[in-house]
């Protein structure tokens, strides 16, 4: 048990590097694929067929790519081209464009379980279609989409793990480090899954918050 | 619908093959300007040309894990299988180097026909947990000696001494040696101890410190001029350079000492002392300096058998 703790103790500043760049990644990548889904979503829902059209051909070609390809897309065909993109905006860069797929269609089904008469009712006022999206049929959405946006979200948290292959120093980097430097396998992996689940516990607390307070009687 | 469909898969399927051709793990990195010749000399394995009889009386009082290999007939050894004139497979399957040469000698003095050899890819990291778990019977692949290492499984050897070196472009004059490094990105497998020598140093600023799973994925980085060096042993290095004679060269200033060892379980003794005789036997015999000539002594640097470390 003590040679357990050592672990963590021996190697704290690691764990600190790697679960901060972690965090990093994952707030980072939340936020922008939480932009570009929910942009995609509305393209998906639109009455504009080649926007639908765009929607639909981004999210079957990103959606059935493994994201360890989406990554080194980035990280060895990119430079290819002569550009250049830091190792930690790549992996962001990938999280991003692999998780807007699962959060676009995640909105379009929370879309689904709204009413059509609903939609139908507000463009009867005389509301256009982003009025429609914003006012009408997105509020009563949200609350459908808040599990399945979660478990993207816990998945994706995951997910950050695939940067550590393309030179990215985060918790998925630490079993190889602390390999080399002869700790316990056992010990270190069983800290890595305690590392994450403190880092999902809290999701799973803010999804329970979101569905007690839009619970509504239907 | 359907034609967008197939547009879609099309798309797909090209971005995939890009994406692998460039990225796939354990194949010879083809380099920017696709020269074939350096791509086409890796890909094909040539052996040094020494032969392994192996031995009808081989014997090993007390050593359970010979007991193992006689009872199956054969052994199950790890390697790498990414490193020219190591440990390397070619696109046909078939393996060369050092150090798989290394295995096929030690097997033929434990009796084993080296076409018995089963081989097992193991990581670096998983190096111990192989041995100690009994996935493989030993391993031979750059593995260094060191003291923590030594608490969990034995090494027979030294069977040769490497140092951290570094590999750089061809036309690159700036980078002479470990302290000219500064401000230059330095690239090596995740993890591994010349990254964490590099880093513990203060060698490069922390920012230009960039680690792949593998070293041909540096080798990769390197070629397009994303990273300006690639660090680790000086064995695995003139590998790749005699690979891309024309693009990649090694600067020629060792900075430590790597003792590569074959990695045995910890607490067969017997077998340890058995394997450190046959290695001795292989240095006064002119078999090592016919292996070392045949793989590594092609990147164009002499070798000389190192002194056996009994413990």
């Amino acid at each position: 048990m003590g040679e357990f703790f050592r672990v963590l103790t021996d190697n704290g500043q690691l764990f600190v590097d790697g679960f901060t760049n972690t965090v990093k990644l994952f707030l980072i990548a939340a936020v922008g694929s939480l932009v570009l889904g929910t942009l995609l979503g509305a393209m998906r829902v639109s009455p504009v067929p080649a926007l639908r059209a765009f929607g639909a051909t981004y999210v079957n070609l990103v959606r059935n790519t493994p994201l360890t390809l989406v990554f080194a897309f980035l990280v060895f065909a990119v430079p290819k081209l002569d550009v250049n993109i830091d190792y930690f905006s790549s992996a962001a860069i990938a999280l991003t464009v692999y998780t807007s797929a699962f959060i676009c269609e995640v909105i379009r089904s929370g879309v689904n379980t709204v009413a059509a008469g609903q939609a139908e009712a507000a463009r009867a006022l005389g509301m256009t279609f982003g009025q429609v999206l914003t006012l009408i049929v997105l509020p009563q959405a949200l609350r459908a989409m808040v599990p399945p946006m979660m478990s993207v979200f816990i998945a994706m948290l995951k997910n950050t793990t695939i940067a550590a292959g393309f030179s990215v120093l985060e918790a998925g980097a630490i079993p190889a480090y602390m390999a080399e430097r002869g700790e316990p396998q056992f010990a270190v992996l069983l800290w890595i899954t305690i590392g994450f689940l403190i880092l999902i516990l809290p999701l799973v607390a803010l999804q329970r918050i979101l569905e007690r307070k839009w619970r509504v009687a239907r | 619908m359907r034609m967008k469909s197939v547009a879609a898969v099309a798309m797909m399927a090209s971005l995939a093959l890009s994406a692998a051709a460039c990225g796939k793990e354990g194949e010879p990195t083809p380099s920017a300007g696709g020269t074939a010749s350096g791509a086409a000399q890796g890909d094909t394995c040539k052996s040094s040309g020494a032969t392994f009889t192996p031995k009808t009386d081989a014997a090993i009082a007390g050593s359970p894990t010979f007991e193992k290999i006689k009872t199956a007939g054969k052994v199950s050894v790890g390697v790498k299988f990414d490193q020219p004139n190591l440990g390397y497979k070619d696109a046909q399957g078939k393996r060369c180097g050092f150090d798989i040469e290394i295995a096929q000698y030690v097997a033929s003095t434990l009796g084993i026909d080296p076409a018995k050899i089963e081989y097992k890819e193991i990581a670096s990291a998983n190096r111990e947990t192989a041995i100690k778990g009994g996935e493989v019977d030993y391993y031979v692949g750059t593995y260094s000696i060191t003291d923590k290492r030594k608490n969990d499984i034995s090494f027979a050897g030294p069977y040769f001494v490497a140092g951290q070196d570094l590999l750089v472009r061809k036309d690159e004059s700036s980078i002479t040696g470990k302290d000219t490094l500064k401000g230059k990105k330095v690239c090596s497998a995740t993890g591994s101890t010349p990254i964490q020598k590099v880093r513990d140093e203060g060698l490069t600023e922390p920012e230009n410190i960039v680690e792949f799973k593998t070293y041909s994925e540096c080798v990769s980085q390197l070629l397009d001029k994303k990273v300006d060096a690639v660090t680790t042993d000086d064995a695995i290095l003139k590998g790749y350079a005699a690979q891309s004679p024309s693009e990649l060269k090694v600067v020629g200033q060792p900075f430590s000492t790597e003792k590569y060892g074959i990695g045995l379980p910890k607490d067969d003794k017997a077998l340890r002392d058995y394997v450190n005789n046959q290695i001795e036997a292989s240095f006064g015999d002119g078999t090592w300096q016919k292996i070392y000539d045949g793989t590594l002594g092609l990147s164009g640097s002499a070798g000389t058998p190192p002194t056996l470390e009994r413990y």
